[in-house]
């Protein structure tokens, strides 16, 4: 079995939203933790910021981070035509 | 095709069931809450809630029954995401999560946010990192696919080793939660009750595998969920007015914190942390001789009494003394007990902590720490939850890699509801408490503190201390648990909601431990009976195999956890670090890495390991004890990071060596490096197959 150029690209788009949304990850959760305190200066919706982050806000970014990513992992599969037949 | 359309009649069919189950669910709930008002007593309102449930869960094992090796180790992989996405929640959501959570939560603070955090955020990583790819390698086990990566027997004995360690640790405390819950709501026996639970985990499990296990789960979810949310929901229209008190407790937060200032600057309360540390103090020195140090206490008591009598002191100062009089036991076990009890107002010596804030210490340094220690118990949990094998199993489960990708969305959509309500909950517990409880008379506490504070004196004991027959926060000494049991009391709803708590505790403690005992059962059975013992070993006898393993491993656990050993909070984390130390380098690497190879995993992963389990047993108390270790922990740890965290120090050690081990010894060979590339694509035009039937 040999890779095409095509695949490769598949592989590093891949690489690149991963990349990508785990940046997203990190910040939400050790830049977020790290600053905890000083958020805490900031109300959103009554909240000290850094208790509504870690208690809400970040669950909500890691929800939304999957769900990107299984959409757009679902769609590059077909773009690139790597997608499973038997499934719906 | 054919699959396509089977495969959608089958989630049809899936939802059709489980909305008459969950239709059923609330109707019996209901049912019990009219038998209640008609009279029903609370022993028979728990026993239904306990043996109906179990007896659900029993059925769907029994009709789940299978001897068919894949429907056994992945139930025949055709669990549609979102159900999959359920018993995925189910599955994590132990004993600790449902009744732990939000009392850590109410202790800590922010502090306990840490657990809120690392558990849900791991699921990133487990998207990202791992489900997809394992999903396509398709075959039954975690080490199954470190065996095939790496090669040779060396990586998959250390694989199935790291897995039964931290199964085992972890499955121990859920006994333990099963156990604590059924005596607790139904009178029986820790120990029977440990049984009882035991034969529900059983039934389901050994009768049908993952097949029975998953369907179970899905349906313990549906109570787990309905049990948790509704006295919160009811709670929260009592102090927001709205039935999502999840967006709106901002407010009630910052009255707590207004409370918090009352609190601390109160005189009346100054003078009982003052009395709260003296008594503390005075405790530890009776449970020397406990028997002598409560006569003395009698004595001294007698004599106040006596001289508040002839002073004319009011009638309310007269009778809590005498309270306290008739509460000093001179018994010699009830002396020990009381004393024990007493020592723990020492934590009310210093005024309560403020909820909100990240991080409290005395001085910077301390604040600093505190901190480290916050990020290092987020990291391990996070790590720990993408090294956890009864949960990447679950992803081998679903019909196709395009759906595992969905599946961990719905399975942290799912987990997500329980882990933003907790720390709602928490604020409004906490609420509750400093405004209801705190400054109530002794003659006329809320109903819900009059009734637990009889019950257990370790989940709740209110004390007083300055005789003036009024509460003081540094009176009442709190244990965690008590937070959800007692919810449904403190909302102000009939005992069936209490049954309803209870029965949810069970569901999360039974699904978790069933998928543990299956990764444990199946390490051994598949990993070492079938692949290293005997691999022409017959499907039928592998499945029986596997069926006595789980039986020998159930009884087992449920000895170790008849010993009750200790901190469930410290258990699990040290699972998680200890997943995380030995599977999380491997596995990723193993995906994103072609050049890791054989030496590089077995020598990572036994420096991860090494490392971690040598941080804890150096630096956590139990261990330290057993090998006489006595310098002070603070030589031994490293930044101040506690034993809890070991994995903060044993994933990147496995990551580097991997990394250099593998750069050291040759590239892996041509086959090795054509199975990472069919990993990576969820389908590839000639490809090799690696599913395992």
């Amino acid at each position: 079995m040999e890779l095409t150029e095509k695949h490769r690209e598949y592989w590093r788009k891949n690489l690149v939203i991963t990349a990508i949304l785990l940046v997203v990850w990190f910040i939400a959760t050790f830049v977020e933790g790290w600053y905890a305190r000083d958020l805490n200066n900031v109300t959103f919706l009554g909240f000290p910021l850094g208790f509504y982050m870690s208690a809400q806000g970040s669950l909500i970014i890691y929800v939304v981070i999957i769900g990107i990513y299984a959409r757009y992992m679902n769609k590059l599969d077909r773009e690139y035509d790597v997608h499973e037949g038997e499934d719906d | 095709m054919a699959t396509v359309t089977s495969n959608r009649a089958f989630n049809a069919q899936l939802k059709k069931y489980y909305s008459i189950y969950t239709g059923g669910f609330i109707a019996f709930v209901i049912a019990l809450a009219v038998a209640e008002q008609v009279g029903m007593s609370r022993a028979w309102i728990g026993y239904w809630f306990l043996f109906a449930t179990i007896a659900l869960y029993a059925t769907i094992g029994i009709m789940s029954r299978t001897v068919d090796a894949a429907e056994y180790y992945v139930a025949g992989r055709r669990v549609p995401a979102f159900f999959n996405g359920m018993a995925t929640g189910a599955d994590w959501m132990s004993a600790a999560s449902f009744i732990g959570m939000a009392g850590t939560l109410y202790l800590a603070g922010f502090d306990g946010l840490a657990f809120v955090m690392g558990w849900t955020g791991g699921y990133v990583l487990v998207a990202l990192f791992l489900a997809p790819y394992l999903r396509k390698f398709g075959q039954f086990t975690i080490p199954d696919f470190l065996g095939a990566r790496y090669g040779g027997n060396i990586v998959r004995s250390i694989g199935i080793f790291a897995a039964i360690l931290c199964s085992f640790t972890y499955v121990v405390a859920q006994i333990y939660g099963v156990g604590i819950i059924t005596s607790k709501f139904t009178g029986l026996e820790f120990g029977v009750g440990v049984f009882v639970g035991l034969a529900g985990i059983l039934v389901c499990s050994f009768l049908g595998g993952m097949r029975a296990v998953t369907w179970t789960q899905v349906a313990q979810y549906i109570i787990l969920i309905i049990a948790y949310l509704t006295p919160v929901v009811w709670l929260g229209v009592k102090h927001t007015g709205i039935p999502v008190p999840q967006v709106a407790y901002g407010p009630v937060l910052q009255k707590v914190g207004d409370l918090e200032k009352k609190i601390t600057a109160d005189p009346k309360e100054v003078e009982a942390r003052g009395l709260a540390k003296a008594a503390a103090s005075e405790a530890a020195a009776a449970l020397k001789d406990p028997v002598k140090a409560a006569t003395e206490r009698r004595a001294a008591l007698e004599q106040r009494l006596a001289k508040a009598k002839a002073d004319n002191a009011p009638d309310h100062v007269q009778k809590s003394i005498q309270q306290a009089l008739s509460n000093t036991p001179t018994d010699p076990a009830k002396a020990q007990e009381y004393w024990s009890a007493r020592r723990n107002l020492g934590a009310n010596a210093n005024p309560p902590r403020k909820h909100a804030d990240p991080y409290p210490g005395a001085n910077e340094q301390a604040r600093s720490t505190a901190r480290l220690n916050f990020l290092g118990i987020v990291f391990c949990m996070m790590f720990g939850t993408a090294a956890l094998p009864h949960i990447l199993m679950r992803y081998y489960t679903t019909p196709s890699v395009r759906q595992a990708r969905t599946s961990v969305f719905w399975s942290l959509f799912f987990i997500f509801l329980l882990y933003f309500t907790a720390p709602c909950l928490a604020v409004l517990a906490k609420y509750d408490v400093y405004s209801n409880l705190v400054g109530s008379k002794f003659a006329e506490l809320p109903a819900w503190a009059a009734a637990w504070r009889l019950v257990d004196p370790a989940l709740l004991t209110i004390t007083d201390l300055n005789f003036d027959g009024i509460v003081q926060l540094a009176e009442i000494a709190i244990g965690g648990d008590i937070i959800v049991l007692a919810t449904p009391e403190i909302a102000g709803l009939p005992y069936v909601v209490s049954g309803l708590v209870a029965a949810g505790g069970l569901a999360a403690a039974l699904s978790t431990a069933d998928g543990l005992l299956l990764t444990i059962a199946n390490a051994l059975s598949h990993d070492l009976y079938y692949k290293m013992l005997d691999p022409h070993a017959s499907t039928a006898r592998r499945v029986t195999v596997s069926k006595i393993l789980l039986l020998v491993v159930a009884i087992v656990a449920a000895w170790v956890t008849s010993y009750k050993p200790g901190n469930i909070l410290f258990l699990v984390g040290a699972a998680f670090s200890i997943a995380a130390s030995g599977f999380f380098p491997a596995l990723v690497l193993g995906v994103f890495w072609k050049r890791a190879n054989k030496w590089g995993a077995i020598v990572g992963m036994l420096v991860g390991l090494g490392v971690c389990l040598y941080y804890m047993s150096v630096t956590y108390p139990f261990f330290r004890d057993l090998w006489g270790v006595t310098a002070p922990v603070a030589s031994y740890q490293w930044f101040g990071i506690n034993a809890i965290s070991a994995g903060v120090f044993g994933v990147p050690a496995g990551l580097l060596t991997i990394f250099i081990v593998s750069l050291l010894t040759p590239e892996p060979e041509r086959q090795v490096q054509e199975l990472v590339e069919h990993v990576r694509y969820p389908n590839l035009a000639g490809d090799i197959d690696t599913r395992a039937t």
